[in-house]
């Protein structure tokens, strides 16, 4: 049997993952990236990745992982691959701990674990705080291994830019750029699958690193992939304000301890999530309000509802020196709880010249992640067409999504540390579910017809010529700015009507006017100022879509907060925004969720404690692709 | 106030220094200054220009791809505070430069793809049997894994092949930081049943008799890596290899 010949677009953990699982059943992979797959962006994923071992006697187990996730997403995640993911979580650490992944350790020499946002069990795994980092290299690692066995082959410094698509819609390779000589070029292959991770460039600062633009999958989405649940971005409560970038504190400088606070002014007050009127704390003493608010929870609850609590302090006018900052505080931790978090309390001083150890950081939130993605398609275990569909499959027959980038695991909020194993996880089913999906092909993309890669490669270099012929007076960085302060200001933490249709009308009028750019580099050497004015397209298009849907859902949900809808409404609104492209605007429409598990039950982390939740119809023919 | 970036650009065989004036802002770095070059790319005498072109990624230190000479020190851009740089130098005006050791694409852009190659050439991974679930790897102590977790911090970045006097055009020394590596997967106990296969390539003539301790690497490190240690522990294991080869029956 011939070899099947796969393309993997990305190279973070998902990305890595699938290439790794692919090469392992005899595929041979094309591996393509904007960068060295080992600076991929999950490298900024610092404090750990989440499954349920209870190893710390807490009886906890991957079916309380799986009701903690589908909570913390408030209800809008389908429910059979969270319950997956979470089943698979402990064998996929297991991997890693024999990948030499150098993770912390009890004094006996087992896997230490610390606890992470939106639960009560101690169920993440670290390696200091750079977790990502750590996860990235050993999974770069064995794709390397591969590489010398020849199984895969790399295109680093390359950038996907269209889908080929054969005449019955199946993908059949991809046409990509040399990002040093700006060459298209054309790669075959019988299965594409896209790990390219999440969008925060086009609110231009974030967490994220500059190659996350979005753009693969706004190219995807301008191609007919359905783009699922885009107005849900996860705003990071705490990160350092900068001039290039919010760099992240991680979640776990609060797992080992570390708390918010602001001082206290009793002449003000706050409504608490009962309903109670108290007084902003003491005046002029520590008010640590997320402990007094959620009593629970405390500093670890989800990231929405931190940073929304954040914004409502610092609307009250509590931010430190009056500004739009609270303190995230750490020097009261042990040394050796310090110590396990060195590497965040590191970032924090080389940028700020502050010390941390000594004095309380100064932090304010970000955008971090985004729920939303491409829809992938996720047959359960024991529906009837289970094996005549293929999980993470987008709705473009022989086109995958996989990690940020796809939408299926975090429905309206993500909760910590829960990102690196979805990544890894939805790599893996890749790298299992492709394969077979190639063998249910009746022909391969070499008896595809010439004309579909070359009227492919045609568009791409008409619409490289007109970018690099405009001649308009626009600059697409200022275009960038004027994008990035409306999404900033109105797609985020708070939204309301009104400023997101003036924030569609914006990138409307922005779009209008990217037509008359004109470049300051015209080169063909590493013109990078071609590059961002080609992504910035497809970001136009994402950025409609997230502002869309959630100019559309009259709800509050997880990340999705609008005050003049302050309640969850599932009677109207428990259901899966799905965007297919339009020229003028996206086209709509909605997807039920499938809730076979869990009822929606309310979000409550002021009083919750820790339960047995009961999962329903849970499948007895599991296989996990590990 | 401002200050001056005095950048050494162009292509291989036409670099020329250009100067560009950067206003000054509480805790503003390399990278701000020159995404604000890229935006408005006029240069100090105010003629546009083509815009400065360089690497970046993660802008936190961890991922490796803004490695460049700042005032003639490989050290990554995002961490290099402008601030600080003219505190420490006294002068307002900052050089930066590509890396030198490696093959110049344009202004600030170098390709390491080498040092990704020594990743191959001392077989840098762990040999598992496959990705199965076969159970935990083996027990590691939290002493052990705090080492392993430094070497591992290794971001492939350059800086310290560009500061070794060694890694020259007449040499063909592969630099401390696949040594260095070779080190963390010998260190890992499944790694170990292994270690001949990374031993063997530091025996070769780009190995580890190419280093003329000067020590540069570890001083530039950015994570703080111990790898003239590193090296010296290496050198050790390369020495009892040669031993257990001495004793060994020729395959002949």
């Amino acid at each position: 049997m011939a070899t099947k010949k796969v393309i993997v677009v990305g190279g973070g953990l998902a990305g890595l993952s699938a290439a790794m699982k692919l090469a392992e059943k005899g595929c041979f992979v094309k591996l393509v990236s904007v960068t060295k797959v080992k600076r991929s962006h999950s490298v900024c994923a610092q404090g750990g990745i989440n499954a349920a071992m209870n190893l710390k006697g807490e009886d906890d187990s991957p079916l309380i992982h799986a009701y903690d996730t589908i909570k913390g997403g408030d209800f809008l995640a389908d429910q059979p691959p969270v319950l997956e993911m979470c089943l698979a979580a402990p064998a996929i650490i297991r991997m890693l701990d024999r990948f030499g992944c150098p993770f912390n350790r009890t004094l006996e020499g087992n896997l230490d674990f610390r606890r992470f946002g939106g639960t009560l069990y101690n169920r993440t795994a670290f390696c200091g705080a750079s977790t990502g980092q750590q996860l990235l290299y050993s999974l770069d690692e064995q794709v390397r291994r591969y590489e010398a066995k020849g199984l895969v082959e790399k295109f680093e410094n390359h950038e996907f830019m269209r889908l080929v698509l054969d005449d019955e819609g199946r993908a059949r390779g991809i046409i990509y750029m040399d990002l040093f000589n700006m060459k298209l070029e054309v790669m075959k292959g019988d299965a594409v699958v896209f790990g390219t991770g999440g969008p925060g460039l086009i609110f231009k600062k974030s967490t994220n690193s500059t190659f996350c633009t979005g753009a693969a999958n706004g190219r995807l989405y301008m191609q007919g992939m359905y783009y699922a649940n885009g107005e849900f971005i996860q705003i990071h409560p705490t990160a350092i304000p900068g001039n290039d970038k919010l760099r992240l504190i991680s979640e776990s400088s609060r797992g080992e301890g570390g708390r918010i606070w602001v001082y206290g002014d009793a002449t003000k007050s706050i409504t608490t999530p009962e309903g109670k009127t108290i007084p902003c704390g003491r005046t002029d003493e520590p008010w640590y309000f997320l402990e007094e608010l959620y009593p629970a929870f405390g500093n670890l609850v989800p990231r929405d509802i931190a940073s929304r609590e954040i914004l409502r302090i610092i609307e009250l006018g509590l931010g430190v020196n009056g500004e739009s900052q609270v303190y995230l505080d750490v020097t009261h931790l042990s040394k050796d709880q310090q110590h396990k978090i060195e590497s965040v309390l590191d970032i924090y001083r080389k940028f700020t010249g502050e010390d941390p150890h000594k004095v309380p950081m100064k932090i304010f939130p970000a955008v971090h992640y985004s729920m939303g993605g491409a829809w992938a398609d996720w047959p359960a275990a024991d529906d009837p067409d289970r094996w005549t569909r293929y999980r993470h499959m987008t709705n473009l027959p022989g086109c995958f999504n996989i990690g940020e980038s796809e939408s299926g695991y975090h429905g309206a909020n993500r909760l910590g540390a829960n990102s690196l194993i979805s990544c890894i996880f939805s790599g893996l089913v890749a790298g299992v579910e492709i394969p077979r999906y190639i063998d249910s092909l009746s022909s391969s993309f070499e008896t595809a017809p010439p004309n579909i890669y070359l009227e492919a490669l045609a568009k791409e270099e008409a619409f490289k010529h007109d970018l690099l012929t405009r001649e308009g007076p626009e600059n697409v960085h200022r275009l960038h700015d004027e994008l990035a302060e409306v999404m900033v200001a109105n797609v985020t933490t708070k939204r309301n009507n009104k400023d997101l249709q003036y924030t569609m009308d914006k990138i409307k009028e922005i779009r209008e006017r990217y037509k008359n750019i004109s470049l300051d580099d015209r080169g063909s050497t590493l013109n990078q100022t071609y590059t961002f004015a080609n992504q910035f397209a497809p970001m136009l298009e994402l950025a409609l879509v997230m502002t869309k849907g959630a100019l559309l859902r009259n709800e509050f949900r997880g990340s999705h907060y609008k005050p003049e809808f302050p309640e969850r409404d599932d009677e109207h609104w428990l259901k899966t925004t799905m965007a297919r492209y339009e020229p003028e605007e996206p086209d709509i429409f909605y997807r039920p969720i499938d809730l076979r598990h869990l009822k929606p039950v309310k979000r409550d982390y002021a009083k919750a404690k820790k339960i047995k939740p009961t999962l329903e119809h849970i499948p007895t023919n599991i296989q996990l692709p590990i | 106030m401002t200050c001056t970036l005095r950048i050494f650009r162009g292509e291989q065989g036409k670099q020329y220094w250009e100067e560009f004036e950067v206003h000054l802002s509480p805790h503003l770095n390399i990278i701000a200054a020159l995404m604000g070059i890229q935006e408005r790319p006029i240069n100090k005498k105010q003629k546009k220009v083509a815009p400065v072109v360089w690497e970046q990624g993660c802008l936190e230190e961890v991922c490796g791809s803004c490695s460049m000479l700042i005032n003639g020190r490989p050290r990554q851009a995002c961490t290099a505070l402008i601030d600080n740089l003219i505190q420490a130098s006294g002068s307002t005006t900052i050089t930066l430069a590509p890396l030198s050791k490696f093959p110049l694409m344009r202004d600030l852009v170098v390709n390491r793809d080498s040092m990704f190659e020594n990743l191959k050439k001392v077989r840098a991974w762990i040999d598992v049997d496959d990705s199965y679930d076969r159970g935990f790897g083996p027990k590691i102590s939290p002493q052990v894994q705090e080492a392993m977790y430094i070497l591992s911090t290794c971001m492939t970045c350059g800086c310290c092949t560009e500061a070794c006097p060694q890694v020259n055009a007449h040499s063909t020394f592969m630099g401390p930081a696949p040594i260095s590596q070779v080190r963390l997967f010998n260190a890992n106990p499944t790694g170990k049943l292994q270690a001949e296969t990374r031993l063997r390539p530091l025996m070769q003539k780009e190995g580890l008799s190419g280093c003329g301790n000067a020590q540069n690497c570890a001083k530039v490190c950015p994570k703080n890596i111990p790898l003239t240690e590193s090296i010296a522990v290496m050198g050790r294991e390369l020495g009892k290899q040669a031993l257990k080869d001495l004793s060994r029956p020729s395959d002949a």
